[in-house]
């Protein structure tokens, strides 16, 4: 009998069963990485005799998680048993009426349907204009199926509207890329920096866990939030600036560092280039200058930079991690990344080390044939140092009347909740408007599935077989994922889906397997190991063939740049045209009566993803919007008051959203917690709870160099009766 | 043998792990919870201090919910652990009604329950499963009268506080502060 | 500006916002066995002073009433537990430190003697009246030759219990409201009181009832001074404390409180049985039902308010 009988709570024979906790010598473990967010914690799930997973553990021997996982990896139950999964393919249908509905249907008239619209914009356009936008590995399935097929017009939102400012800043200054997780030795660190970070508040679990150590250690910590974050309220300095104004504080502590002589002169002699023309150009970026700017106060910032030499080379200056805020966020990168570098703290313990991964050899397939276009000709020209794929550019590839040089005809979306992720909400409506055809594959059914003609109902991470896992660590090391229990209702994994319509185009040399064990089982005997061997270990380490983790006294290095050496004045940037070191500017501030919007994330969500997981809905069922008492009073807000937002260019979230009047916000902004809000009735728990900030950010600033979507710059006023009632306005 | 457990409120960040972990480990219902996070915000911007505290059952030494008990379902177990045995419970709320820290409940099955520092775990040498998955690490538990056990040596250097010590109940959750 | 809020989502059924585990059943069965120890004690309380005959309506005829609240008392709590095919267990044990199982044995000891008492009297209630059993008339028999001592019993028993409905609250000091001592008295007082207003009520003999209205009439201003005394000692007591007392000095319960259970249930009835007492017409069942009425809403509120106050969040 399988577990199918057995899935839903409400199967009232088990529930006494169900009540008492199990031992965990009556329960079996299977090795496995989690995807509720993307850390990949590798961990074990256990199921009981009746074949039910009642826990997930972490791996101890996993340096993502040291055998802790995040509230989000120890809900993973909750995504599986989460009722409100999507159960089967549902294809998008016309009545005669002209109205729409989802009809179910089976997976050979699904999959017959994607196969033969494929091959359809395949005649018509050429394979190039169908794109995907993709998270996670479920993506990686549909990019390699893609990638057979024709096509490299891919986008992440991680890239463009998340962390791509970083890594175009840290690759043109140090010429390495800031990984995920990234290279930051925080265990050993005598001084954090957190200037856009919010450890604790993300979940970013081996650096929560890292920065718990740091703590135990004593390690100073200094925090520059305009909110009293979480990791602000551990810091021993808590900055509390005023919001857009971060370039000036960064260099007004590279001009202390310069001009008190506390930089580390040594590294900085052997290993860099440029700092003539830093000295030249922060020379008058005083912390007076700052603190007109800043609000920070001048002893302030001259202490802290002082707290950051002496405790150099051993000081991380965090990269952060959703950098996209104002659109000269390259350029603040920058600053911070030449910050580093004047500690000394880029390949030094206590700073940032060497990661290295395992380089997982690939199953074998005929080569991907050559594209006529790629995401990198959409930019026509724009955002030369993009390393990826723009999503905000893939919408406008979308949209005819953008005239894009090449255009977008379909798509397929998995792992990304786009109405939620992207900013412009107006935008991606426009572009999924546009396109002739939407495959949504996903395991709930998100806002996203709202848009697709054709949507499939993919397995959780815990029912199925993936890619090994092999990110950049101290150490390097691969993760086993398989399968604890088999899919449940009528879903299927990733790479049966891609495999399947890869066969419908006739693609069968790309997907030379019947089960995906295989291609994992010739891996691992590639590197050494064994199917067998990994159920049983879940994580294996391998030994480090890059050398050391950090460099030596005085070694020789040559730096992955133009110049060899780390770029505190950037050619790259110069030869684009664009400012080689990084220059302040002011950017807008909320107009009367308005507000700014800032957002970020609680520990027990990952974005939109999990609202709906009964385990972690239970933690957090909503957002709230922070006001400051001051603000509060003036508006006659009270505590728990549901209120709607309305933003500068007139758009109103669909939901109200309660009001939390708390000190820990200045008084011109207010916070909330991204990813509430959902608009699709079929998330039974997650349906109009909270309201979506996405909706807010309408005003995005694009950032020349490699084309983030800078999205603090917009500014929300409070509506306090329901706008619906009253019939005017914009509405999202 | 006296269990206790220690709270480094420095390093809680307030995530929720430790819920979850009891929530699957034990099968709390959903809407229901053994153990919870508390906020606690003072002062006015910018000179605010915040504490996040993962609370749960005291398992106090002098515990009301103990005397008061009708039948013996609440009892204490070996090293201090505070249970309900569920087939000798009445549901009748005298114990709920006891607790000044409002750490039990009623369990839609009619009896009472609440935190028990995963007895059956620590019974087989195990820590109880918030502690286990903290990833701050800020959950210590262990014998108090082992001077070497975690708990006994991260009370030892710091400064602590209980909740509410004015009711008297003697609790053995240390908040180090 | 302080603020100390859940952040884990916690919102427990019956115990979140606030407490609300007990509800109408437990104020009930006070009410009732407050009601029934006066009855009993007064009962007893005659005999033992020999006036039997001077005060048949307390001796013979109210403690019908005892055991019929009794048990009703007995099922009001049998409903409030949620885990109720176990309820047996409550007679499996002797706790002495636990005051719900002081109220489990007590009733179980004073419920029998209450319908003991009413058996013994049943020949002069009802005309006619035959123990079909020789048993059963011997027992009726020894019962009466020894009636005092059972009035002793009764009479301590009766103690037992009255005090028993305020301790059963007080011995909770988790919750501030019930933390005070002086609990145990009042509901004693104030179920005597409450017994010797349903005696008062169905009673016909004018002199019996002056006797029992003077007693009664003590025992409310004894009543409104240990309230008085209540809240003086709330209002010196620690900031819990005040925040309890404060909900009946302008909070939610103010009105409920006062005019209720003060006013239309002290006062009142005190002023009107005075009259009567000096000779004024007033309608007889008018005292006893505001008392008895007083009485209830005493313990609602009590049982309701002492459950908001929390020492925590």
């Amino acid at each position: 009998m399988s577990y199918k009988a057995f899935a839903s709570d409400g199967f009232g024979f088990f529930k006494s069963n169900s009540v008492d906790p199990v031992s965990d010598e009556d329960l079996t473990p299977y090795p496995t990485y989690c995807e509720v967010c993307f850390w990949k914690c590798a961990g074990w799930a256990y199921v009981d005799k009746s074949g039910r997973i009642r826990k997930v553990i972490g791996n101890q021997n996993d340096p993502h998680c040291n055998g802790r996982l995040c509230p989000r990896g120890t809900g993973g139950v909750g995504m599986v048993y989460d009722e409100d999964r999507l159960k089967n393919p549902l294809i998008r249908e016309t009545r005669t009426d002209g109205s729409q509905y989802f009809r179910e249907a089976t997976w050979e008239e699904a999959l017959d349907k994607v196969a033969n619209k494929m091959k359809e914009v395949k005649e018509k356009y050429g394979p190039e204009a169908f794109g995907l936008f993709n998270h996670g590995t479920p993506g990686g399935m549909l990019e390699h199926l893609l990638r057979a097929y024709g096509s490299e017009s891919n986008a992440e939102p991680a890239f463009a509207n998340c962390r791509g400012p970083r890594s175009s800043a840290f690759y043109s200054t140090f010429g390495a890329y800031v990984g995920s997780p990234e290279n930051t030795d925080i265990r050993d660190t005598k001084c954090l920096v957190l200037i856009g970070s919010h450890i604790g508040e993300n979940m970013h679990n081996s650096q929560v866990q890292e920065m718990s150590d740091a703590i135990d250690n004593g390690a100073t910590i200094i925090t520059v939030d305009p909110r009293l974050s979480t990791a602000a309220s551990h810091s021993q300095y808590w900055l509390p600036i005023k919001p857009s104004t971060d370039i000036a504080l960064l260099m007004a502590w590279i001009h202390v560092l310069i001009n008190e002589g506390l930089y580390n002169k040594e590294y900085v002699e052997k290993y860099t280039f440029g700092l003539d023309y830093l000295k030249d150009h922060v020379k008058n970026m005083t912390p007076e200058w700052a603190y007109g700017i800043t609000t920070i106060e001048p002893e302030m910032i001259r202490t802290t930079a002082r707290a950051m030499a002496s405790a150099a080379p051993s000081v991380v200056v965090h990269p952060g991690r959703h950098v996209v805020w104002y659109g000269d966020d390259t350029q603040r990168s920058r600053a911070l990344a030449i910050l580093n570098a004047l500690l000394g703290s880029w390949g030094k313990r206590g700073g940032f080390y060497f990661p290295e991964s395992v380089s997982v050899p690939k199953f074998p397939h005929p080569h991907y044939p050559e594209p006529e276009w790629t995401w990198k000709d959409w930019n026509d020209g724009k955002y030369p140092l993009a390393t990826m794929g723009i999503t905000t550019e893939l919408l406008k590839a979308s949209i005819p009347r953008y005239n894009y040089k090449h255009q977008v005809k379909a798509w397929m979306v998995a792992g990304t909740n786009l109405p939620l992720s992207m900013p412009d909400k107006p935008l991606f409506k426009e572009a999924a408007a546009s396109v002739e055809f939407i495959m949504v594959m996903d395991t709930m059914p998100m806002d996203i599935t709202g848009y697709a003609d054709v949507v499939l109902p993919e397995a959780t991470y815990l029912e199925r077989y993936d890619v090994i896992r092999s990110a950049a660590n101290r150490e390097p090391n691969i993760a086993l994922r398989m399968p604890a229990i088999e899919p449940m209702y009528n879903s299927k994994p990733g790479w049966w889906i891609a495999k399947q319509i890869g066969e419908r185009l006739g693609l069968h040399d790309y997907f030379n397997y019947d089960d995906y064990s295989e291609v994992i089982d010739w891996q691992l005997k590639q590197l050494g190991t064994s199917l067998e061997e990994m159920k049983k270990i879940g994580v294996k380490k391998y030994p480090r063939k890059s050398g050391p983790l950090y460099l030596a006294d005085n070694e020789d290095f040559t730096f992955n740049t133009n110049t060899g050496k780390i770029e505190l004045y950037s050619t790259d940037f110069a030869d684009h045209g664009f400012d080689a070191i990084p220059k302040y500017t002011k950017h807008p501030e909320p107009p009367q009566n308005f507000y700014r919007l800032i957002y970020g994330r609680a520990p027990m969500h990952t974005f939109s993803r999990t609202s709906n997981n009964h385990n972690l809905w239970d933690l957090m069922s909503e957002n709230s919007v922070w006001v400051n008492p001051k603000v509060a009073n003036l508006w006659q807000l009270k505590n728990g008051q549901e209120v709607w937002l309305k933003n500068q260019d007139g758009h109103i979230t669909s939901f109200p959203v309660k009001v939390r009047v708390t000190e820990r916000i200045r008084w011109d902004s207010v916070y909330m917690v991204h990813g509430f809000g959902h608009n699709n009735k079929k998330l039974s728990r997650a349906y109009g709870r909270g309201a979506s900030d996405t909706e807010m950010i309408t005003n995005v600033a694009v950032d020349p160099v490699m084309g983030g979507t800078g999205m603090r710059g917009n500014f929300i006023t409070f509506l306090t009766e329901d706008p619906a009632l009253e019939g005017k306005e914009v509405k999202a | 043998m006296r269990y206790a457990m220690a709270i480094d409120t420095k390093k809680c960040v307030g995530c929720g792990d430790c819920v979850v972990a009891c929530q699957t480990e034990n099968n709390v219902p959903h809407g229901y919870c053994r153990d919870w996070i508390v906020e606690s915000v003072d002062g006015t911007y910018p000179s605010l201090s915040l504490e996040f505290r993962s609370e749960r059952c005291n398992h106090c030494d002098n515990s009301p919910c103990v005397r008061c008990c009708p039948t013996g379902a609440s009892h204490v177990e070996e090293g201090g652990i505070v249970t309900v045995t569920h087939d000798k419970c009445i549901g009748c709320g005298a114990c709920i009604e006891s607790c000044p820290y409002d750490a039990r409940y009623s369990h839609p099955e009619g009896y009472v329950d609440k935190c028990t520092f995963c007895l059956h775990r620590v019974q087989k040498g195990q820590q109880p499963a918030c502690v286990k998955v903290c990833p701050t690490k800020c959950l210590h538990f262990g014998d108090l009268d082992d001077p070497n056990s975690d708990v006994s040596l991260a009370i030892k250097d710091r400064k602590w506080k209980v909740l509410a010590p004015e009711a008297g109940t003697d609790p053995q959750l240390y908040f180090l502060t | 500006m302080k603020e100390e809020l859940f952040v884990s989502g916690r919102n427990i059924p019956n115990i979140d916002p606030y407490l609300n585990i007990w509800h109408w059943q437990i104020p009930l069965y006070l009410f009732l066995g407050g009601l029934a120890a006066g009855i009993l004690f007064f009962a007893g309380y005659y005999t033992v002073r020999g006036k039997a005959d001077k005060m048949q309506t307390t001796v013979k005829w109210a403690p019908i009433i005892a055991p019929i609240a009794l048990v009703l008392g007995l099922f009001a709590l049998f409903l409030d537990l949620k885990h109720k095919l176990y309820f047996w267990q409550l007679y499996t044990t002797i706790r002495l430190e636990s005051p719900m199982g002081w109220g489990a044995w007590t009733l179980m000891i004073i419920t029998p003697i209450s319908f003991i008492w009413v058996a013994s009297y049943m020949k002069e209630l009802v005309p006619g009246w035959n123990w079909k059993f020789s048993i059963l008339e011997k027992f009726e028999a020894f019962v009466i030759k020894y009636r005092v001592a059972l009035a002793w019993v009764m009479m301590i028993y009766s103690i037992i219990l009255g005090v028993y409905t305020g301790i059963l609250l007080s011995a909770f000091n988790a919750r501030p409201l019930w933390n005070t001592s002086i609990l145990g008295p009042l509901f004693l007082v104030s179920g005597f009181s409450t017994g010797l207003a349903t005696i008062i009520w169905i009673s016909k003999d004018a002199k019996e009832r002056k006797v029992l209205s003077r007693i009664d009439l003590v025992f409310i201003i004894i009543e409104i001074f240990l309230i008085v005394h209540l809240f003086m000692g709330f209002l010196a007591g620690s900031q819990t404390a005040i925040e309890a007392a404060n909900m009946f000095l302008g909070g939610p319960f103010t009105v409920s409180f006062w005019v209720f259970v003060v006013i239309l249930g002290l006062v009142f009835p005190a002023v009107l049985e005075t009259l009567e007492l000096w000779g004024y017409h007033v309608p007889k069942w008018l005292p006893p039902v505001m008392i008895l009425v007083g009485g209830f809403m005493f313990r609602f509120i009590m049982v309701e308010a002492g459950q908001i106050t929390r020492y925590l969040y």
